[in-house]
């Protein structure tokens, strides 16, 4: 398998008023073709933000300080505008979280979906129209002609979400970054969606990197997991192992706090604490302070260390795991 | 939206129902309406000819029908000066002042908006804070006082352009105006930038703040992720977006540029209906005035019917709930 | 909300150690450096305008002090009686510079009398409305959007159009023309106050409508329409000078400084700029002044801007 993207030791920093906000700080791993990857962790643990610096789409105060991002083969971190436009919906596809607030309100359907055609290719618009109309198909809308006349406030919000996908493969795109594209959506609607994503993904090769707070989710769907907590990824690894086995406290407590069947009668695990205040992170592991398996070596930083074909960054990884059982 | 169009139509005739009321019972209040209606050096004889003859003997009730009679027909009175109707005399004279308005309007919109939209665009450069405190000054300084200062600067220290009157007439599309003409152009620019500064000033926080704002906005991210080219995203997504209360509010301040056109046109000598109300009530000339009056009032209720079409097909999500209804 | 009510209230205990509302408005105040100059400037204004017949050379409507051959003098020229006339003179050979400061008087009069009475009128209206609520509320407000819908210039025309000159109507006319702005403010004050849970709890506890609109939507209403105030006086300072200079404000036997640019604008076009100019600078520093402290005022006393 080949890799189509390839992280490494990422830092994209924000500068503010009040400090430096180090929103993804050292972060590594690989997409490789047609595979999809989850990427979990709490709100502001830095997931958009490494989504956002892979498309090039980091705005001032931000700015990506260190690391590699290669797509292809081909260095794109920091790259130039006119070369991550060219990218941009064309080889990388973006789905955004809320699809009320994505699609433009006063533009009709198919001109947002033409355009995504037309600003890369230099088709006709009847060429672009097809395209879009067979796209929207593909998703499973009914009627799509019907469809791509409307305008978004016309559409439910999983008919905007398909949009937003169909929009998303419309290109053929090497890698489509999912940025929680189901979270605003029920259950029901949200299952269909994830059908629909995962279809395509099979059928077209696109690889994907799927962004959720809900391991439910990634469970079913992604083949590799990697877990965030403050801007670093803590653990990674082959879904099955992960969540059959997780070895870093913050996994343990994300899976704890999650009721699944095979955990049944097990008591639920809270993780306690608050969420990491980002400009003032704990010395040491940024885990520390909330994990209940912390010893006196985690005043450091711990290292990635690979083990059992997945890399992690806790000093006690087997302590944690015993703490679950 | 012939719905919409009738429902509004018959609230605007209401509006100006009321105003008549308001009007005619205020000049019959407020002041003594032979007082108000006859010429103040009549005679006692030429009084209680014209008592009899206006009706004023009768109930208020069947002057009030009379007045309205007169009104529906176009009959507002005739002028004590020039003795011919006042409804053709402010008729006669309306073309310069909407020469002029039109003018300012569109001065205000071919400045403020491109400076407003770089002030968005652009809010920390030098520019665009020298824009915003110079839009500061546009609203806080007197329309009179900055016509003087146009009239010292230009006409009188510069001498390029006539400071007062307005220029020759040209005929374009059957239209007859000062600004089919060089000379024309030439005085109209002074009444018409000093008109407009107001407005200017009022259409660059507008466009700037709509930009500021949808610039933030996921739906402008979401086109900057498909690929879309810059210039598309400023005058296509974020420009379709902020015209809607650009025109709105621009549209609204239509009427109140008629009505600042009175100072304009009295610093200018520009021979318009503002001129001539300022002059009527100078000389005494009520009916003029009662007609002036009731003119302006028609006309704000035009434009506020105008202006909500205009945001009824602007804005689409205005128009479904109009299908609906 | 109880800080903004402060306003008003001077403290009577300053105590060392916690700040009271009102000095955190004071220091929030003078944080801006702009602000500062501009109420600076308007104290200084309004000083002149006081003590003019004291600092001026001359009282320039008094036939016996003014020299008809002193008329147009430029700039630094000397008047006949030997002071200097550091602004020049006016047609009819009065001192400029005192003629301002007198203007001024005039115009600042006019400005803040109608500026309050408007208020209090405005104030009063509102909270009618707010206290009967139902269709006498629904009545008032349609009168206060109509009303709205046309620009106060327009109405303040209008007005002067139908009462004639002087002092007094044109206080009048600018009262007409703006009491629907404070009426509005208010109206928006006592939706905001009276969704609220304590004057819910008030009216479960059976306390007078009357009490719930002085003791709760009142005092709420002060630092909003503390704000409209402010920017409600600049424009109306603006708008006598404007019906003035038209002729139909006031009177020439009442010369504000709108009058005085009116009479200077004749001259104008022969190049004796300083007769308008002049008098345009005094009203346009009290004008922007007053509008800048406006403008700073709303951010120190709007709640929501508030980090
Ligand atoms: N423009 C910005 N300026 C300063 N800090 C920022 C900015 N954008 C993001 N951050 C910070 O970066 C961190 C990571 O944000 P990010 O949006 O990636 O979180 P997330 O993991 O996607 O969370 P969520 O699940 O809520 O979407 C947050 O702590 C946030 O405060
Ligand atoms: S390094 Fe220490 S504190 Fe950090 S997660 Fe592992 S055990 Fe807990
Ligand atoms: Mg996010």
């Amino acid at each position: 398998m080949s890799a189509v993207l390839e992280v490494s030791g990422l830092k994209t920093h924000f500068f503010t008023h009040a400090g430096v906000v180090k929103a993804v700080d050292g972060v590594d791993f690989t997409v490789s073709k047609g595979e999809i990857m989850g990427l979990v962790g709490e709100s502001g643990s830095g997931k958009s933000i490494t989504g956002f610096s892979i498309i090039g789409l980091i705005d001032a105060p931000g700015r990506i300080v260190e690391g590699s991002i290669k797509f292809n083969g081909e260095e794109i971190a920091n790259a130039k505008e006119e070369r991550l436009q060219s990218l941009r919906g064309n080889r990388i596809s973006m789905i955004f979280q809320d699809p009320m607030m994505t699609l433009n309100p006063v533009l009709r359907v198919d001109t947002q979906m033409i355009e995504a055609i037309l600003a890369h290719e230099s088709v006709s618009k009847q060429t672009a129209w097809e395209r879009s109309r067979d796209a929207l198909g593909l998703v499973g809308i009914p009627s799509p002609e019907e469809r791509l006349r409307a305008y978004p406030h016309q559409l439910s919000g999983g008919m905007r979400q398909r949009v937003a996908i169909a929009t998303a493969f419309l290109n053929r795109p090497d890698l489509i970054i999912a940025d929680e594209p189901t979270t605003a959506l029920d259950v029901t609607i949200q299952a269909q969606i994830i059908h629909e994503a995962q279809k395509l993904t099979r059928q077209t090769g696109t690889a994907m990197i799927w962004i959720t707070h809900d391991l439910a989710v990634v469970a079913g769907l992604a083949e590799r997991i990697s877990v965030m907590y403050a801007g670093r990824i803590v653990e990674q690894g082959g879904i099955d192992d992960v969540i059959d086995r997780p070895l870093h406290p913050y996994t343990v407590g994300l899976l704890g706090s999650v009721p699944t069947a095979n955990r049944r009668g097990k008591r639920l695990f809270q993780i306690e604490g608050m969420t990491p205040n980002m400009l003032d992170l704990p010395k040491g592991c940024a885990f520390g302070p909330r994990c209940h398996a912390r010893t006196d070596a985690c005043g450091l930083q711990p290292p990635i260390e690979d083990i059992d074909g997945r890399s992690l960054r806790c000093f006690n990884p087997q302590r944690a795991a015993e703490a679950v059982k | 939206m012939t719905v919409f169009i009738i429902r509004r139509l018959l609230q605007a005739l209401l509006v100006v129902f009321m105003m008549s009321v308001i009007v005619f019972f205020g000049v019959n209040i407020v002041g003594d309406p032979v007082y108000m209606l006859v010429s103040p050096d009549a005679d006692q004889a030429d009084i209680e000819a014209a008592i009899s003859r206006l009706g004023l003997d009768r109930p208020i009730w069947e002057q009030y029908g009379l007045f309205l009679k007169g009104a529906a027909q176009g009959d507002l009175g005739n002028s004590f000066i020039f003795g011919e109707p006042a409804l053709k005399l402010i008729l006669h004279h309306m073309p310069a002042t909407m020469e002029l308005a039109f003018s300012a309007l569109f001065l205000a919109i071919v400045i403020g908006i491109p400076l407003g939209l770089y002030a968005g665009l652009y809010p920390d450069s030098r520019l665009s804070k020298g824009i915003m405190a110079a839009s500061i000054f546009g609203f806080s300084l007197p329309t009179f006082w900055v016509g003087l200062m146009l009239i010292m600067l230009f006409a009188v220290e510069l001498q390029w352009v006539p400071a007062t009157g307005r220029g020759d007439l040209g005929s374009f599309l059957g239209i007859q105006s000062s600004i089919f003409t060089l000379d024309g152009l030439s005085h109209i620019f002074l009444p018409a930038l000093n008109l407009a500064l107001l407005k200017i000033s009022l259409a660059i926080r507008l466009t700037r703040a709509g930009v500021r704002e949808a610039m933030g906005l996921d739906y402008v991210k979401y086109a900057r992720a498909k690929g879309l080219s810059t210039r598309r995203i400023i005058f296509v997504h974020v420009m379709k977006n902020i015209m809607i209360p650009v025109v709105t509010v621009m549209g609204l301040e239509f009427g109140s540029l008629i009505g600042f056109s009175v100072v304009t046109e009295t610093i200018f000598a520009w021979p318009g209906m503002g001129k001539l109300l300022i002059d009527a009530i100078l000389q005494l000339d009520r009916p003029v005035v009662v007609a002036y009056l009731m003119i302006i009032v028609l006309f704000f209720v035009l434009i506020n019917l105008i202006v909500d079409i205009l945001y009824s097909i602007l804005d689409p999500r205005v128009r479904l709930q109009d299908q609906g209804a | 909300m109880s800080d903004m009510t402060a306003v008003t209230v001077p403290v009577a205990e300053p105590s060392p150690k916690v700040e009271t509302p009102f000095q955190r408005f004071r220091a929030e105040f003078f944080e801006s450096k702009i602000a500062t100059v501009a109420l600076g400037v308007f104290l200084i204004i309004v000083l002149l305008a006081v003590f003019a017949p004291w600092i001026t050379p001359q009282n320039p409507y008094d036939l016996a002090q003014v020299s008809v051959m002193d008329g147009r003098l430029p700039p630094g020229s000397e008047a006949f009686d030997g002071y200097t006339m550091w602004l020049g003179s006016d047609g009819s050979g009065r001192d400029l510079y005192s003629a301002i400061l007198y203007g001024l008087r005039i115009s600042l009069t006019v400005g803040l009398a109608s500026g309050v009475i408007a208020l209090l009128i405005g104030m009063a209206i509102g909270l009618v409305a707010a206290y009967a609520g139902g269709r006498i509320e629904a009545i008032i407000m349609r009168i206060v959007d109509l009303q709205l819908s046309f620009p106060a210039s327009l109405v303040a025309l209008m007005m002067v159009a139908a009462l004639g000159k002087g002092v007094d109507k044109i206080i009048l006319a600018l009262v007409i023309a703006q009491w629907a702005y404070y009426a509005r403010t208010v109206r928006a004050t006592a939706l905001v106050e009276r969704g609220k849970e304590y004057v819910e709890a008030a009216q479960c506890l059976g306390i007078s409508r009357f009490r719930i609109v002085f003791r709760h939507i009142l005092p709420n209403c002060m630092a909003p329409l503390i704000v409209v105030g402010t920017v409600q006086t600049a424009s109306a300072i603006s708008l006598e000078a404007t019906l003035s200079f038209l002729g139909v404000g006031l009177p020439q036997t009442e010369p504000s400084i709108g009058v005085l640019i009116a009479n200077g604008f004749e001259y104008m076009l022969s190049g004796r700029y300083w007769i308008s100019v002049f008098p345009g600078l005094a009203l346009l520093f009290t004008v922007v002044s007053i509008n800048l402290v406006g403008d700073h005022l709303r951010d120190v006393l709007n709640p929501r801007l508030k980090k």
